[in-house]
C-alpha cells in the first residue's frame, strides 16, 4: 500500500517543530524582540495561498466571492512582510559592539 | 502552469530552510542582519513559484501586484515611523493581521475548493476540512485576541484585568463548541457552521485575552504569535504547501519557548497566566496593613554626588523607562559617568518591559553597545560588589520579598539582587506599587534613596548635576 502524502507532510510538520525549539533557544535573550518581528514577517508566506485564492478562474468576474477573501489577504499579508522584515532590519541595525577607539 | 508541481515544491522546501536560516541567525547579533536577509529571499521565492505555477498572468495578476505593493507600502511605512517603544504594540498588531489572512485564506478555500485541488463545494475532503476549520478557527483566535492585547498596549483599553463570575466555565464551553462545530461541519459540509465556527472563534480569542492584566503582556504576546504559526501551518497542511508547514511549526514553537521563559521570568504556571485576574486579588488585602514607613528621598543633586563617588554603577531599567522615552537620557546620563572613569554595566529582567527583549531594543535605540547589557543570571553576582544599583522603571523585579516571603504572590520570582548593592537610587513617580499590587521593601531601605519624579526628567537632571 501506498503511503498517504498527509504522512510526509506530517513528518516535515513534526521535524519543523524539533527544528524550531532547537534553533530558538540558541537566540540570544536579547533579539528576543527581532525574533517575534522577523517570525511575523516569515509567518506571512500565508500570502501564497492568498495569491492562488485570488488568481483562481472560477468566472469572467475578477473580484468573485472567493479571490476577494483571497485579495485582502493579499493586502494583510503584504503589510506583515514588509513590515516584519523592514522594522527587523531596522532593529538589528542598532545593535552595536563597543566602539574601541573611544 | 510554468512549473510542475514537483519543481514548486522543492522551491517551497527551499524557502522554508531559508527561514530556519533566519532564526539560526538572531543566535548571535553579528549573524543576525544575515539571517534577516536569508528570510527576505526565501519569501521572495516563495511568492515567486506560487506566481509561476499558477501561470495565470492575466488582469487578475496585475490586480494581485497592485494589492501587493498597497500592503507592502503601508507595511514599510509603519516600519520606518514606528517608535521603539511601540514595538509591544505592532508586534500584537502584526499579529492580528497573520490570524485574520489566514481566516481569508481558509473562507477561500472553503468557498472555491477547486482552485486548491481539494475537491468541490459541498464536496471537500474530508482531511482538507479539518485542517481548513482548524487553520480558520486557530486564525480567529489569534486576530480578536492580538486586537485585545493591541488595544491593552496602546492604552486604548484598560490594562487592568476584566474578570467576572462564570468565565472559565463560559470559555469550556465555547472551547468545548468549537470541537463539536468542527466534528459537524466535516459531516454535513454545511457553508452556515463555517460562518458559525469563525465567529465564535473570534469570540473565544477575545474572551481568552480580557483577562489577563497589562503585565502578563510579555507572555500574551509570546502566545499570540505561537497561535498565529500554528494557524500558518493549518493552513498549510490545507495548501499542502511545504514552506507554510515548515514556518508554521518553527513560529508556533518559537512562540511556545518564549511564553515558557517568560512564565520561568515570573515563576508562574503558563495556565496561572492564561486564567488571569493576576494582581487584582491582592491589592485589597494589602490595602489594610498600609502603614507609613519613612522613605528617604533625594534629588538630582543628591544622586549625582552619589554616583561621582561610586566606581562601579548597574542600571536596571524597567518598562517604566519605556514609557517616559528615558532611553536617550539615561544614555547620555552613562556616558558622563564613563567620562568619570565609572564602570556602568546594564542589567535585564526577563520579563522587564512588556515583551521579551523589550529593554535590549531600546538599550540598542539609544546606542547602547550590546556587550554591557547583561541577563539576569549573567550579572546577578556582581550587584554585591557594586557601588550603586540605578533602577529606571523597574519595580517588582528587584523586590526581595520574592525570596522570602512565601505568602507573597511573586515568592519564588527570580529577581535581580539590587538590595545587594551599596546603595540603591530609585527613579519613580510615586510609591505605588508594581503591577503585582505588593508593596516593594526596598524603598525602605537604609541605603535606598528614592527619586521621585519622571524617568527622563530626573535623568537629565542627573547628567546636568554631573
Amino acid at each position: 500500500m501506498e503511503i498517504d502524502p498527509f504522512i510526509f507532510r506530517l513528518s516535515i510538520f513534526i521535524l519543523s517543530i524539533f527544528v524550531g525549539y532547537y534553533v530558538v533557544w540558541s537566540v540570544t535573550p536579547s533579539l528576543h524582540t527581532p525574533l517575534m518581528s522577523v517570525t511575523n514577517a516569515i509567518s506571512s508566506v500565508i500570502i501564497v495561498g492568498a495569491i492562488i485564492a485570488a488568481l483562481a478562474e472560477t468566472s469572467q468576474n475578477i473580484f468573485n466571492e472567493s479571490s476577494i477573501f483571497g485579495y485582502l489577504a493579499i493586502i494583510l499579508a503584504a503589510i506583515n512582510i514588509f513590515g516584519g522584515f523592514l522594522v527587523t532590519q531596522r532593529m538589528l541595525a542598532m545593535y552595536k559592539k563597543k566602539n574601541k577607539n573611544k | 502552469m510554468l512549473i510542475s508541481p514537483n519543481l514548486s515544491a522543492v522551491f517551497y522546501l527551499i524557502s522554508g530552510v531559508l527561514f530556519i536560516l533566519a532564526l539560526r541567525g538572531l543566535s548571535s547579533p553579528e549573524t543576525s542582519r544575515q539571517g534577516n536577509f536569508f528570510g527576505i529571499v526565501g519569501m521572495i521565492i516563495a511568492v515567486t513559484v506560487t506566481f509561476l505555477s499558477v501561470g495565470n498572468f492575466s488582469t487578475g495578476f496585475i490586480f494581485v501586484l497592485v494589492f501587493l505593493l498597497i500592503g507592502g507600502s503601508i507595511g514599510a511605512f509603519i516600519a520606518y515611523r514606528i517608535p521603539m517603544t511601540a514595538m509591544p504594540e505592532l508586534v500584537a498588531g502584526f499579529h492580528s493581521l497573520v490570524g485574520l489572512a489566514a481566516v481569508f485564506v481558509a473562507i477561500s478555500a472553503f468557498i472555491n475548493p477547486g482552485a486548491f485541488n481539494l475537491g468541490s463545494p459541498g464536496n471537500i475532503k474530508l482531511a482538507s476540512l479539518i485542517e481548513m476549520s482548524i487553520g480558520a478557527a486557530v486564525g480567529a483566535i489569534t486576530f480578536s485576541g492580538s486586537v485585545i492585547a493591541f488595544l491593552k498596549l496602546q492604552g486604548i483599553m484598560s490594562g487592568a484585568p476584566i474578570t467576572f463570575k462564570g468565565q472559565h466555565l463560559l470559555n469550556a464551553v465555547i472551547l468545548i463548541t468549537i470541537i463539536i462545530l468542527t466534528y459537524l461541519l466535516c459531516t454535513s459540509q454545511s457553508s452556515s457552521l463555517f460562518w458559525i465556527l469563525i465567529a465564535i472563534s473570534f469570540l473565544i480569542g477575545f474572551l481568552l485575552i480580557i483577562p489577563i492584566g497589562g503585565a502578563d503582556m510579555p507572555v500574551v504576546i509570546s502566545m499570540l504569535n505561537s497561535y498565529s504559526g500554528w494557524a500558518a501551518a493549518g493552513i498549510g497542511f490545507t495548501l499542502e504547501n511545504t514552506a507554510l508547514i515548515i514556518t508554521g511549526a518553527l513560529v508556533g514553537s518559537s512562540g511556545a519557548i518564549l511564553s515558557y521563559i517568560m512564565c520561568k521570568g515570573m515563576n508562574r504556571s503558563f495556565f496561572n497566566v492564561i486564567l488571569g485576574g493576576f494582581g487584582a486579588t491582592e491589592q485589597t488585602s494589602n490595602d489594610q496593613n498600609k502603614e507609613q514607613r519613612p522613605v528617604k528621598s533625594g534629588n538630582a543633586d543628591d544622586a549625582a554626588f552619589l554616583m561621582k563617588n561610586a566606581s562601579s554603577v548597574i542600571i536596571v531599567p524597567g518598562y517604566g523607562m519605556a514609557v517616559a522615552q528615558a532611553q536617550h537620557a539615561l544614555k547620555e546620563m552613562v556616558d558622563t559617568l564613563k567620562k568619570n572613569d565609572i564602570k556602568v554595566s546594564y542589567a535585564i529582567h526577563p520579563v522587564a518591559g512588556r515583551m521579551p527583549g523589550h529593554m535590549n531594543v531600546l538599550l540598542a535605540e539609544a546606542n547602547v553597545p550590546y556587550d554591557e547589557v547583561f541577563e539576569l543570571e549573567e550579572i546577578n553576582n556582581d550587584f554585591a560588589n557594586a557601588d550603586v544599583a540605578f533602577v529606571i522603571g523597574a519595580n517588582d523585579v528587584t523586590n526581595p520579598v520574592a525570596k522570602t516571603d512565601p505568602q507573597s504572590p511573586i515568592y519564588g520570582m527570580p529577581i535581580l539582587d539590587v538590595e545587594k548593592c551599596k546603595s540603591v537610587l530609585f527613579v519613580k513617580r510615586s510609591l505605588s506599587p508594581g503591577y503585582a499590587g505588593i508593596d516593594n521593601d526596598l524603598f525602605y531601605k537604609e541605603n535606598t534613596l528614592m527619586l521621585f519624579a519622571d524617568a527622563k526628567k530626573m535623568t537629565e537632571e542627573i547628567s546636568k548635576a554631573l
